[in-house]
């Protein structure tokens, strides 16, 4: 244990790689907060799958390897994701849940035909791009924090500026239109820094996992609190925690992949608030439920009600 | 001649090629408590809404108090539907009446201890204001429709639209919502309200617009809640009502 807090400390690589998973679990926590709530946390999913044709065309397009010529890439095939499910649903009769998983297969699989293709080239730089699959937490330097940290910090500081609208647009949409806020404009910032919050989160975790770093951290928060800004706060601990946790698990067990271990690190939180949170928890209700009818009971009453 | 409170003209709705409202005109002066009454599918709901902005219309122009709509949003208050919310949404009663104040506050600012006040005066309007605090998952159907009413009433506005603000709540609360509506009414505002219940409107209310897709009829209570008006709006149906009331004890 107090070998495993040196490493923490002193390891470099590892401080790195952890650092990095934390500050992908604080920005993911936060804004996919937001998607549950909203009810999107399919968005998430499909903007993660479709990222994958976009870091493959930006290797194809520039010939360049560098994090950040392959995530704007991510960034940009996530944008037009997001675009095309909003339209193929507004203005076809195609429900919204199968313009998502239409448009999460198509763009994922045409990602997968793409980086076959790289694969092939006879070329020496070819190597490396299957990364983004499942993330390759062991490979990410200090500049990649750096970006992933920056790229967070933007996130969130928009989040805190426009707070109160993010908020009027999850609750109740229709109400901030008829007070004259421009809801889709609203929209389209928040759900940019979801985009945002993907992105950060690919060469950890990976195009095919990122949208639990989403959903979890949140879907567990909710389960503690009823107050919003607590909630999203929680949700960032909770993103970090797992994050943290999960890259030392991996460092400590050989050939355990980081980014498969922070998603195991935070269901597993997902499991524990699920069942002990008090109030929403399982077994808080069904305790109530069980001393409810044993106080009807003690009162006289019948047994099946 | 005074401004009417509201004057709709050749407003036409379609959800994909089906239109829903037709050809629209409606005048409605200031100072009223109006029903809107239709069958189900009329457009009643798609009425307030296009006239919000909420969603896109075909043809058709909106004036509140003589100037565009779009000028007046701060005169404008709004009661939607209960259940167009998520009531498991993580926030408070008085968090939610204070979302009235949002308009008012513009971009970036954030309610302080002024708006607070505001929202608490409002829910204590229509006796909530021991919930303040309560997650709004925990209230009832009556007590949803209360907050949603707090929330417009602390919009201080001139003319208040209420999309069935009835639906769901006992007959006690019925009577302090229209206790309130009428107080609205006495202070010169003008109430539109989607209302279901044939037989409460010629005592609730002293404006009736008769709604099916077209326009059936406009006007002062006694001149337009007729037989032969609703019978208009509602076909078959309205004789169908009529004799279920006859029967009723
Ligand atoms: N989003 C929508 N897409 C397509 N059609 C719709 C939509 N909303 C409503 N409609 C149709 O428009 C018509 C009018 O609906 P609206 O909700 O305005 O009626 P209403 O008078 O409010 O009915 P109710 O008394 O049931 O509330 C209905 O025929 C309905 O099927
Ligand atoms: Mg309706």
């Amino acid at each position: 244990m107090i070998e495993l807090f040196n490493n923490l400390f002193f390891d470099h690589t590892l401080r790195t790689v952890a650092l990095g998973a934390g500050a992908l679990g604080i920005v993911s926590g936060a804004l996919g907060s937001f998607a549950v709530l909203r009810r999107q946390s399919l968005l998430g999913d499909a903007i993660s799958h479709a990222a994958l044709p976009g870091i493959a065309l930006a290797f194809l397009l520039t010939g360049n390897k560098s994090a950040l010529v392959l995530l704007s890439g991510a960034a940009i095939a996530g944008a037009i994701a997001t675009w095309l499910v909003t339209n193929i649903a507004g203005l076809t009769r195609v429900k919204y849940d199968s313009a998502l998983g239409i448009i999460l297969s198509v763009f994922f699989g045409f990602g997968l035909v793409l980086l076959t293709y790289i694969q092939k080239q006879p070329n020496a730089n070819q190597a490396g791009l299957e990364k983004y699959l499942f993330g390759q937490a062991a490979a990410i330097v200090e500049k990649d924090v750096l970006i992933m940290a920056g790229l967070g910090l933007v996130a969130l500081f928009l989040l805190f500026l426009f707070w109160k609208e993010f908020k009027l647009l999850s609750f109740d949409r229709d109400f901030g239109t008829t007070m004259g806020y421009p809801m889709a404009l609203i929209d389209f910032v928040l759900t940019t820094l979801l985009v945002l919050a993907i992105v950060i989160g690919l060469q950890t975790v990976g195009v095919v996992l990122m949208s639990a770093m989403l959903i979890a951290p949140a879907v567990a928060a909710r389960q503690w609190t009823d107050n919003l800004a607590i909630m999203v706060l929680l949700a960032a601990f909770f993103g970090a925690l797992a994050g943290v946790s999960g890259t030392v698990a991996s460092s400590t067990i050989s050939r355990m992949p980081a980014g498969p271990a922070i998603v195991v690190a935070v269901s597993f939180l997902v499991v524990l608030s699920i069942l002990f949170a008090p109030r929403r928890g399982v077994i808080w209700q069904r305790g109530r439920d069980y001393l409810l009818r044993q106080r009807f009971r003690a009162l006289g009453g019948k047994k099946d009600v | 001649m005074p401004t009417n409170a509201l004057d709709v003209s050749d407003l036409t709705v379609a959800y994909k090629e089906k239109p829903v409202l037709w050809d629209i005109d409606l005048t409605v002066p200031p100072a009223v408590l109006l029903a809107v009454i239709g069958p189900n599918g009329a457009g009643k709901t798609t009425l307030i809404k296009s006239i919000l902005g909420l969603i896109p219309t075909v043809a058709g122009s909106v004036r509140i108090y003589g100037r565009p709509y779009k000028e007046q949003r701060k005169q404008v208050a709004y009661v939607p539907q209960r259940g167009t919310v998520d009531w498991d949404f993580p926030t408070s009663v008085l968090d939610v009446v204070t979302m009235g104040l949002y308009g008012t506050l513009g971009w970036l600012k954030r309610p302080g201890k002024k708006e607070k006040k505001l929202a608490m005066e409002a829910l204590e309007m229509v006796a909530m204001q021991d919930y303040a605090h309560r997650q709004i998952s925990q209230l009832s159907g009556g007590q949803q429709q209360r907050v949603f009413l707090a929330r417009a009433l602390v919009q201080q506005a001139e003319i208040y639209f209420m999309d069935e603000p009835f639906q769901g709540v006992d007959a006690m609360t019925e009577k302090a919502i229209l206790r309130l509506l009428k107080d609205l009414r006495s202070a010169g505002k003008t109430v539109i309200v989607v209302h279901h219940d044939l037989q409460t409107v010629p005592e609730y209310f002293d404006w009736v617009t008769l709604l099916n897709t077209r326009l059936v009829a406009n006007g002062p209570m006694e001149e337009v809640f007729t037989e032969a008006n609703l019978e208009k709006a509602y076909g078959g149906r309205f004789m169908q009502l009529k004799a279920t009331a006859r029967a009723l004890p």
